[in-house]
């Protein structure tokens, strides 16, 4: 498989206590996958971590395309919309990674820009603040940024949140679009039947692996159940884990079987209930 | 005598009788250019009252440099410099390598700062107010503080024209920097413009005294706010405010005959009071009961 990043026994814990435990797999160059998962299952985490904004405290995310052609949109909160920077000037940031501080921006990049606007539904929206903008808007306008980012991978952290369902038929258009041009998007979604819809590939994540593979086959009632069976709060009796990573790595072949990469309830010195 | 001549009595003479006027209109407008957009971007970055702790933070390395090398501008200057970037770095890498956020581990750094410097001066005993020596005053800038202020005034211009995007990215969406050009590339300019910050306050501290200095910095960039939609315009109207507040201080305490520093701060609050009041984002065009528009 040609792999645009694999997780080999990705583990990250806030204060000890896994937010993604023994994560293993890859994300195909081209594929189109939707992360979905209970809220504390780590979707956003894993996303982070493939981008090296939080620290892998066990294993390795690989990742097979220059650092900077990964897009990401974060949810919502991590920008401060008061921001005086007009709607054109904060899509036209997209150049940042192929131009930098110094690099000249030229009419056929504003054209550019004024198209991806238009994209993603704001015609004529160019010259207002940020700070005019609705929440939903404003998401779209960091779609149109991504239009001109011309990424190989792209990771959306519940991108149509706050977005009226009109424009989310719209982006998701756009999100298939990339799909056909043979990008790598990585999606965390919440809405099911839009994955069943949209989304070929699925990672059902309940901090560890619950399945990984094709939508139809991970997302059946019994891998639902047992994603959601997940206790959200942390086990503060909890065992220090003692998998090895040798294990793991032997243990799980992605793609080849569905089901349970790494049943929690198997390995040792976990407190009563396990992570599950 | 008519009207014009008064004007020109009242605000051009004092500047052209005595030149200690004239180097302190020539410092305020300096420390204007430099500062006031800097200000600007803090409070973008809400570090609004970075200015002021950091103020106390410099002190352990003017005591240094006072230590080692006696009443010396330059000496003072790097001293002072040193110590506020070392807090500068160290808050930065605490923000980023501990839950701690840059706000906080800054206000645990200052103190410690500022406890050193006291240690450093009583150490030494000298009956010398080191704080007299770092706080300076308008009226009495000499050539070598002129020298010093102009300069570093030219270096923030320079460094904000240089970085502008940067800068701007840095303030607005970090997160995104970060992924497009590796952690290190945010860190880069925040650092850079930490610095010019340092640079600015240290260098007015001294030769204009702590309360003008960051006043100057952080009340023109407040206001500005107020005013425009646009970075750039904000910048701007940051810099004439600055430059009016200094101009107008400096007359009044003339007639006056009060401390000149403060004076100024004054002007320029008065300049925010007015700024709050009729700004188009201030209170009375929120009052304003204009109809609304059909869409």
């Amino acid at each position: 498989m040609n792999a645009a990043i694999s997780l080999e026994n990705l583990t990250v814990s806030y204060r000890r206590h896994p937010a993604l435990h023994h994560v293993n797999g890859a994300f195909e160059r081209g594929s189109l996958t939707a992360v979905v998962g209970p809220n504390g299952a780590g979707k956003s985490t894993l996303l982070k971590s493939m981008l090296g904004l939080v620290r892998c405290n066990d294993g390795r995310v690989l990742t097979h395309v220059d650092a900077r052609r990964i897009a990401y949109l974060p949810q919502q909160a991590e920008i401060d919309r008061s921001f005086p920077i007009s709607v054109l000037d904060c899509v036209l940031l997209g150049y940042w990674q192929a131009k930098g501080n110094w690099g000249g921006i030229d009419a056929a990049m504003c054209a550019r820009a004024r198209q991806a606007l238009a994209a993603v539904g704001l015609d004529g929206f160019s010259g207002r603040p940020v700070a005019s903008l609705s929440v939903g808007q404003f998401q779209r306008v960091l779609f149109a940024r991504i239009l001109l980012q011309d990424a190989e991978v792209i990771l959306l952290d519940e991108p149509f949140n706050a977005i009226d369902s009109r424009t989310t038929g719209d982006l998701l258009r756009i999100i298939s679009a990339w799909h056909a041009e043979r990008r790598t998007v990585i999606a965390v979604l919440h809405d099911h039947d839009q994955v069943r819809r949209a989304f070929p590939q699925t990672l059902l994540l309940a901090r560890h692996v619950v399945a990984w593979g094709q939508t139809a086959e991970v997302m059946c009632e019994e891998n639902l159940q047992r994603a959601r069976a997940m206790a959200e709060a942390v086990d503060e009796q909890a065992g220090v884990c003692e998998v090895s990573e040798a294990d793991v790595l032997a243990l799980s072949q992605p793609h080849e079987h569905v089901h349970a990469h790494l049943p929690a309830h198997e390995h040792a010195q976990v407190g009563k209930g396990g992570l599950q | 005598m008519s009207l014009l001549s008064l004007m020109h009595q009242l605000a051009v003479e004092p500047f052209q009788e005595f030149s200690f006027m004239r180097r302190a209109l020539v410092a305020a407008f300096a420390l204007a250019l430099g500062s006031a957009p800097l200000g600007v971007l803090l409070t973008l970055r809400r570090m609004s009252l970075f200015g002021e702790a950091l103020s106390h933070a410099v002190l352990p390395g003017v005591a240094v440099g006072f230590i080692f090398f006696g009443l010396s501008l330059p000496a003072l200057s790097i001293g002072g410099f040193a110590a506020g970037v070392l807090v500068v770095a160290v808050a930065g890498w605490i923000s980023r390598h501990t839950e701690l956020k840059e706000d906080a581990s800054l206000a645990a750094i200052y103190v410690v700062a500022l406890a050193l410097g006291v240690i450093l001066i009583s150490r030494h005993g000298t009956q010398l107010d080191l704080l007299h020596i770092l706080f300076g005053n308008v009226l009495g800038v000499d050539s070598e503080g002129l020298v010093l202020i102009a300069g570093v005034a030219s270096a923030s211009v320079l460094g904000i024209a240089a970085l502008y995007r940067g800068l701007l990215l840095e303030s607005f969406d970090p997160s995104y920097m970060a992924v497009g050009g590796g952690r290190s590339g945010g860190a880069i300019y925040q650092q850079v413009f930490l610095m010019l910050v340092v640079m600015n306050l240290v260098a007015s501290f001294q030769t204009l005294g702590t309360l003008m200095a960051v006043g100057l910095m952080m009340l023109p960039a407040v206001s500005a706010r107020l005013w425009h939609d646009s970075l750039p315009a904000q910048l701007c109207n940051s810099v004439v405010q600055a430059a009016l507040a200094g101009y107008a201080g400096l007359l009044v305490s003339y007639y006056a005959s009060v401390p000149s520093g403060p004076v100024i701060i004054v002007c320029a609050g008065v300049l925010y009071v007015l700024s709050l009041l009729f700004a188009p984002r201030g209170w009375l065009p929120r009052l304003l009961r204009r109809p609304h528009l059909q869409a």
